[in-house]
């Protein structure tokens, strides 16, 4: 064995044409190895064809990718060896139960039958898929459903985990679960590289984001660099009087010399301030003109403004998948 | 929402639980390629296990296709059905498991749709692994339907006059060709859209292949260029080599020529099936 290398994932200039699609067009990725890198981005943008790339799954028609110093392409086993996928469409068996799922996969991994069961009770037992195990995957709820397929992906432990959109279509507790499984394989050493149109996700559980779009990956950072490079953070403000905004917003652009921005919400307006003193000066200018502040918060921008400024179009535009609930957790 | 959350147990996630089982820090061993395909097989059968009624047609069919052929043409054919079943029973055994292989195109067609086999393909598993261990399965329920036609042909007044031995060859021959033909069926699996059209196809290619056969009947009274494809229909010599087999009387070319077709389907559609299930989806 070679010593581990630095970098888990490297892809230069990866190209992927399926006929005049160009559903990859030139991406290049450096994930160091032992940390989470998010691939943001809305649906169509490339994200998924790359993870199946690194995968084996596709043939690259451009550029190179490597998982672990070894070629997508010449080196396919190798690479087979070290990872292990969980996919967008659930990568197990809806007509076995999750015992039979994980002893299979065991099997397949060259443990033997008693050693495959104990692995697999194990595992349901940790991701709380205990009380469910025989029972059959089809009958499991989609954030079940999906922590058995991140269990499968680690009956022996992969050196890279590639987890496409693995909390998609999930309900908020459900992703919490998946958010939870992640942070601790990685604290065990695993390489996570996922896939996400969720910008709260990427920021909570990344250590770097490449936000992609069109094929292409348009920035790349951490996220507080990605932050910065929009620019300053904001103020948000909401007013106990909606008949009061017009005022307000004249003495904000006043106080900050820029431009207001008035939110949907008709107490609400926000504005960028480079700092809290900043801050603390807009809202003390309200105050000396009588204006009552119900609320107010300064933060960093959002990713979400982050993708408007660098796209030209919100994340959110393509993908809301927040009002599927419908996936609740159903353990009899 | 739907389901009310009060009723619900809490799912508890311990890290720590989680944390300790990555750091068991297993490793894959290699396995063979037969273990590879048990495996498989395994998990075919698991499938049958729970949903039972898949065993539908290899119970229902062929003792539907025995006792009508048998009463219906019987009479008309051989002057009796008891005289009839002695010819018609091993053609009877051939038709009905080759006509029970078409499911395996359609069960493969369906299974292509879920992203399970992203994951069979991303791991470091000899890779036709999938589809022999599919066919090892299928092989169990062609067995079944064997049983099942010889049990009620031995009810109904067959007699085999050959060996036990011999009926046993016959089943074996059956189950080969049975194997190596499925590779068509694997292939228009891969191919197809949807499990229907691979159904459609698959009836198309197997009606004539299973009529235009001396299953029921004597070829001899058919026109000529009909005689020429029953001659070298698989199904025919099939046919001929069960017959001889189970009632002891000389095989001559015919096991010859199943086991040449059986090789023929496995040399052309058994790469292509490969190919087609290497490539990108």
């Amino acid at each position: 064995m070679s010593p581990a290398p630095e970098l888990a994932v490297e892809a230069s200039g990866l190209v992927k044409h399926f006929g005049d699609t160009r559903a990859v067009d030139g991406v290049d990725l450096a994930v160091r190895a032992g940390t989470v890198y998010g691939l943001l981005g809305p649906n169509g943008a490339g994200k998924t064809t790359t993870v199946r790339v690194l995968a084996t799954l596709l043939t690259p028609t451009g550029g190179e990718a490597r998982v672990l110093g070894h070629d997508v392409v010449t080196q396919a086993e190798d690479v087979r060896g070290d990872i292990a996928l969980t996919g967008q469409m659930a990568s197990v068996d809806e007509e076995l139960t999750g015992q039979e799922n994980l002893v299979l996969l065991g099997r397949l991994l060259g443990f033997s039958s008693s050693a495959a069961r104990s692995r697999a009770g194990d595992l349901l037992d940790a991701f709380g898929l205990g009380d469910a195990s025989d029972r059959l995957v089809r009958e499991y709820s989609g954030g079940m459903r999906r922590r058995l397929d991140i269990a499968a992906s680690i009956v022996t432990t992969p050196r890279v985990l590639l987890l496409d959109e693995p909390t998609t279509a999930l309900d908020p507790r459900s992703r919490n679960h998946v958010c939870d499984i992640v942070r601790a394989l990685v604290s065990a050493g695993t390489t996570v590289l996922l896939t996400t149109q969720y910008l709260e996700e990427a920021d909570q559980l990344a250590d770097r984001i490449a936000i992609i779009d069109h094929g292409k990956v348009i920035a790349e950072g951490t996220s507080s660099e990605l932050k910065a490079s929009v620019g300053s953070g904001g103020l948000r403000v909401r007013l106990r009087e909606p008949g009061r905004r017009p005022d307000a917003e004249l003495i904000l652009a006043r106080a900050l010399d820029t431009t207001v921005r008035l939110e949907a919400d008709p107490v609400e307006l926000s504005v960028a301030a480079a700092g809290t003193s900043d801050a603390n000066r807009a809202l003390a200018a309200l105050g000396d003109a009588g204006i009552e502040v119900g609320e107010f918060a300064y933060g960093q921008p959002s990713l979400d403004e982050v993708f408007l400024a660098l796209t030209g179009h919100s994340a959110g535009d393509v993908t809301d998948t927040d009002d599927q609930n419908e996936n609740e957790e159903a353990v009899a | 929402m739907s389901a009310p959350t009060a009723t619900m147990p809490e799912t508890v996630i311990s890290e720590a639980a989680v944390r300790s089982a990555v750091a068991a820090d297993l490793h894959a061993a290699p396995i063979s390629a037969l273990s590879a395909s048990l495996a498989f097989a395994w998990r075919a059968m698991l499938k049958i296990k729970h949903v039972p009624m898949q065993l539908f047609d290899v119970t229902v069919f062929p003792v539907m296709f025995v006792l009508l052929f048998t009463y219906l043409f019987g009479g008309a054919l051989a002057g009796s059905t008891s005289e009839y079943l002695q010819d018609l029973l091993p053609g009877i055994l051939v038709m009905t498991v080759t006509m029970i292989t078409i499911y395996t195109g359609m069960g493969l067609n369906t299974d292509l749709e879920k992203g399970i086999f992203d994951r069979f393909r991303s791991m470091r598993v000899w890779r036709p692994a999938v589809l022999v261990g599919m066919l090892m399965a299928d092989a169990v329920r062609y067995t079944a339907a064997s049983i099942v036609v010889l049990t009620l042909g031995f009810v109904l007044g067959f007699r085999a006059d050959g060996s036990a031995f011999g009926v046993l060859m016959a089943i074996g021959l059956l189950l080969v060709f049975c194997f190596a033909m499925s590779w068509l069926w694997i292939v228009l699996g891969l191919k197809a859209q949807t499990a229907e059209s691979v159904m459609q196809m698959s009836m198309t290619i197997l009606f004539p292949l299973t009529f235009a056969s001396n299953v029921f009947v004597d070829p001899s009274t058919m026109p000529g260029w009909v005689q020429g494809f029953v001659k070298v229909n698989p199904i025919t010599q099939l046919t001929d080599a069960s017959r001889a087999l189970m009632h002891g009387t000389e095989v001559g070319s015919s096991v010859i020529w199943a086991l040449l077709w059986s090789a023929g389907f496995l040399v052309v559609f058994a790469p292509m099936a490969m190919r087609l299930y290497n490539a990108e989806r």
